[in-house]
C-alpha cells in the first residue's frame, strides 16, 4: 500500500486497475524515466561543456586566459573585435565563402544529371558505373594528390589559389552523386512516364518534374558539400598554403594560434567564429541535414 | 518525339550526355592521377629535374628504410581499430538512449548532434585548449576532485586517446544513422518478445541486433575508410600542442609528441610536399589506396545497403 502513496505519478483514471502489481509496473516506469533522463542530461552536459568553456575563455582578459580560471572576472567582448582586426581574417572569410559557395553550386549542378541517369536510366554498364562512383567516394584524397598538384602547379600555374579545389567540383563529386541517386530511387517511375506521355523530353522531365520533387535530397547534398568545403583543411593546405591571400578560415585558424601563441582568449574567440556559420546554417536547415545523414545509411 | 526517344543510338547518346560531367571528372581527376601515382612510384623525381626511372628503389626504401613508415602505419592502424570500435559502440548507445527519451528529445538530439558540426580544425584547437595540461579546464576540474590529469596531447601515450575523445565528441552522424535504424525496427517484434517474457538484453540481442546489423556493418566499413584518411585532427593537434610556429616552407617533424600522432596520410604530405620525395610519397599513397580498396570491396560484397535498392 505504501508504494502507491509514494508513487510520484498521480493515479489518472479511477477505472484503471489498481493493486500492488499495477503500482509496481508504474513505479518501474517512473524509475526508468528518471534513469534515462539522468543519463541523457549527464551526456548532454559533456557534449555542451566544451562549447561553454571555449566561450568563457574567449571573453577573458589576456592574463586570465593563461590562468586556470573557469569563469571570467570581467567580460572582454573587445576580444572579438581584435580577432576581426587581425591581418587577413576577413580575407579568410571571403575565401571560405568563395570556396564553399562556388564549390556547392558546381557540385549540385553537375551531380543532378549524373545521379538522375544512374537512378532512372537503364543502360549497359550501369552497375559498373555505380561501383566506380563508390570506389571514388572511398578513396583517400591523399592517394591522388601528388600528380594532381603537379598538373595544377606546372601546367596551369594555379597553385596559390583555391581554383584547383573548386574547378573539379563542376565535374561531379562522387559522394553527392551517390547520395542524390539514393534519394532519386525513391521517386516512383510513374511520374517520369506520365511526363513522357505528355511529350516532355528527358531534360525537361528532369528540370520540371524531378528537380522540384528532389528538393530535400538536393538540399542535403548542397549542405554536405558546403560543410565539406568550409571544413576542408587538406585541400587549402596543398594549394593555398604558399599564398596567405588565399587562405580559408579552416586553414587560417591554425596559423592564428601560432601567431597568438599565448593568447588562448583570442584563439578561442576565433575558434567560435569559425564554428558559428556552420551552426547557424544547421539551425535553419536542421531537417534537410538530418535527412541527409540518414540517407547515407539507407538500407537495401 | 516518341519516335526519337525509342531509337537506341539516341538513347545511348542521351545517357552519355547526362553522365558526361562525371565521365570527364572520373577520367581527369581520378583515373589519370591514379595512373600517374603508379608511374611516379617507379621514378626518382624531385619536382624540378625530369623524372628518372629507378625501378623498385622507392618501394624498397619505404618498406625497408624509411624510419617513419613503421610508426605512421602503426598509428593509423591503432586509430582504425580503437577509434572505429569505440565510435560504433558509443554511437549505438547514444542512438538507443535517444530513442528511449520521452521528454525533451529534440533538445537532447541537438545537443548530441551539434559537436559533429564543429569544423575539425576548430574542434581540434578547442580540444587542445580544453585538455592543455597546465591550465586547461579539464585538468583544472580533475584537480578539484583530487585527480592529477594526464598530459593529454603533450604525452606520447595519451595523444592518440585524446584524439579518440575528440572523435567521440563528434559522434552526431553515427548517432542519427543508428537512431533512424532503431526506429525502423517493427514495434510488433518487441511486443511479441515481451509476451515471451524476454528481458531488455534478450530483446536487444534477438530483435534489435539482427535488424540493425547492416547499418552496424555500414558504420564499421565507412568508419575504417574515414579513419584511414585521418589527417586534419592529428596534424593540427600535434602542431598546436607542440606550440611550434609554422611559417610556410618551414619543415617540422610531424607527429608531435614522439611521432605518436603521425598518420600515413601525414607522411604522404610531408614526403611529397616538404621533402619533395615524389617517388616515396607515391608509394605511400598506393599503400593507402590498396588498403582502402580492400575495405571498399568488403563493403560492396557484404549486404550493407550501398548497392542495394537497385530497382
Amino acid at each position: 500500500m505504501t508504494s502507491t502513496t509514494l508513487s510520484p505519478v498521480p493515479t489518472a483514471a479511477p477505472a484503471r486497475v489498481s493493486g500492488p502489481a499495477a503500482a509496481r509496473a508504474r513505479r518501474k516506469r517512473v524509475l526508468h524515466w528518471i534513469a534515462v533522463h539522468c543519463v541523457a542530461i549527464a551526456v548532454a552536459l559533456l557534449f555542451v561543456l566544451p562549447f561553454v568553456f571555449v566561450f568563457l575563455t574567449s571573453v577573458m582578459s589576456d592574463s586570465q586566459a593563461m590562468s586556470g580560471d573557469l569563469w571570467p572576472h570581467a567580460w572582454h567582448w573587445e576580444n572579438y573585435k581584435a580577432v576581426f582586426a587581425t591581418d587577413g581574417f576577413l580575407d579568410w572569410w571571403k575565401n571560405s565563402l568563395l570556396y564553399a559557395g562556388l564549390g556547392t553550386l558546381f557540385t549540385v549542378c553537375s551531380a543532378i544529371p549524373v545521379a538522375y541517369a544512374l537512378a532512372k536510366f537503364r543502360f549497359r554498364g550501369r552497375r559498373t558505373a555505380m561501383i566506380l562512383v563508390i570506389s571514388t567516394m572511398m578513396l583517400p584524397p591523399q592517394v591522388i594528390v601528388i600528380p594532381m598538384y603537379l598538373v595544377w602547379a606546372q601546367q596551369f600555374h594555379l597553385s596559390g589559389t583555391l581554383w584547383p579545389l573548386i574547378i573539379p567540383m563542376a565535374f561531379g563529386d562522387a559522394y553527392s552523386i551517390f547520395l542524390l541517386r539514393q534519394f532519386l530511387l525513391t521517386i516512383p517511375k510513374e511520374y517520369i512516364e506520365s511526363a513522357k506521355v505528355d511529350g516532355c523530353s528527358e531534360l525537361r522531365t528532369l528540370l520540371k518534374i524531378i528537380v522540384p520533387m528532389a528538393k530535400p535530397g538536393i538540399a542535403a547534398i548542397a549542405l554536405f558539400q558546403f560543410f565539406y568545403c568550409w571544413n576542408d583543411y587538406f585541400g587549402p593546405q596543398i594549394y593555398a598554403a604558399q599564398n596567405p591571400a588565399s587562405w580559408t578560415l579552416s586553414y587560417g585558424l591554425e596559423s592564428f594560434k601560432s601567431a597568438h601563441s599565448v593568447n588562448w582568449n583570442l584563439t578561442m574567440a576565433a575558434t567560435l567564429l569559425v564554428m558559428a556559420p556552420v551552426c547557424i546554417v544547421f539551425f535553419f536547415a536542421q531537417k534537410a541535414f538530418v535527412e541527409g545523414v540518414t540517407l547515407t545509411g539507407v538500407k537495401g | 518525339m516518341a519516335l526519337t526517344l525509342s531509337s537506341p543510338a539516341r538513347r545511348r547518346l542521351r545517357t552519355l550526355g547526362f553522365l558526361s560531367p562525371w565521365l570527364i571528372g572520373f577520367s581527369v581527376f581520378f583515373a589519370y592521377p591514379l595512373i600517374a601515382t603508379v608511374y611516379f612510384s617507379f621514378m626518382h623525381y624531385n619536382q624540378i629535374q625530369k623524372p628518372d626511372f629507378v625501378g623498385l628503389r622507392n618501394w624498397k626504401y619505404v618498406f625497408e628504410q624509411m624510419p617513419l613508415f613503421g610508426p605512421a602505419l602503426w598509428n593509423t592502424l591503432w586509430l582504425v581499430v580503437v577509434m572505429v570500435a569505440l565510435r560504433v559502440v558509443f554511437g549505438l548507445s547514444l542512438g538507443l538512449l535517444i530513442t528511449k527519451i520521452k521528454t525533451g528529445a529534440g533538445f537532447f538530439r541537438t545537443a548530441f548532434y551539434l559537436p559533429y558540426l564543429a569544423p575539425p580544425v576548430a574542434a581540434t584547437v578547442a580540444f587542445v585548449f580544453l585538455l592543455n595540461p597546465s591550465t586547461g579546464p579539464v585538468n583544472e576540474i580533475l584537480a578539484h576532485v583530487g585527480i592529477t590529469g594526464p598530459n593529454w596531447f603533450n604525452d606520447a601515450a595519451w595523444a592518440k586517446p585524446s584524439l579518440v575523445l575528440l572523435s567521440l565528441w563528434g559522434i552526431g552522424d553515427l548517432m542519427v544513422i543508428f537512431m533512424a535504424a532503431l526506429l525502423d525496427v517493427p514495434r510488433e517484434q518487441y511486443e511479441a518478445a515481451e509476451l515471451d517474457g524476454a528481458g531488455a538484453w534478450s530483446k536487444f540481442r534477438y530483435v534489435t541486433w539482427p535488424s540493425i546489423t547492416p547499418i552496424v556493418m555500414f558504420a564499421v566499413v565507412t568508419g575504417v575508410v574515414q579513419t584511414m584518411q585521418y589527417y586534419t585532427q592529428a596534424l593540427v593537434a600535434g602542431k598546436i600542442a607542440s606550440g611550434v610556429s609554422i611559417g610556410p616552407g618551414s619543415v617540422i617533424q610531424p607527429g608531435y609528441p614522439d611521432h605518436s600522432t603521425l598518420t600515413v596520410p601525414q607522411l604522404v604530405y610531408s614526403m611529397g610536399f616538404q621533402n619533395f620525395n615524389t617517388g616515396a610519397a607515391c608509394v605511400l599513397s598506393l599503400v593507402l589506396f590498396a588498403i582502402a580498396m580492400a575495405v571498399t570491396m568488403l563493403l560492396m560484397r557484404k549486404r550493407s545497403g550501398l548497392l542495394a535498392a537497385e530497382d
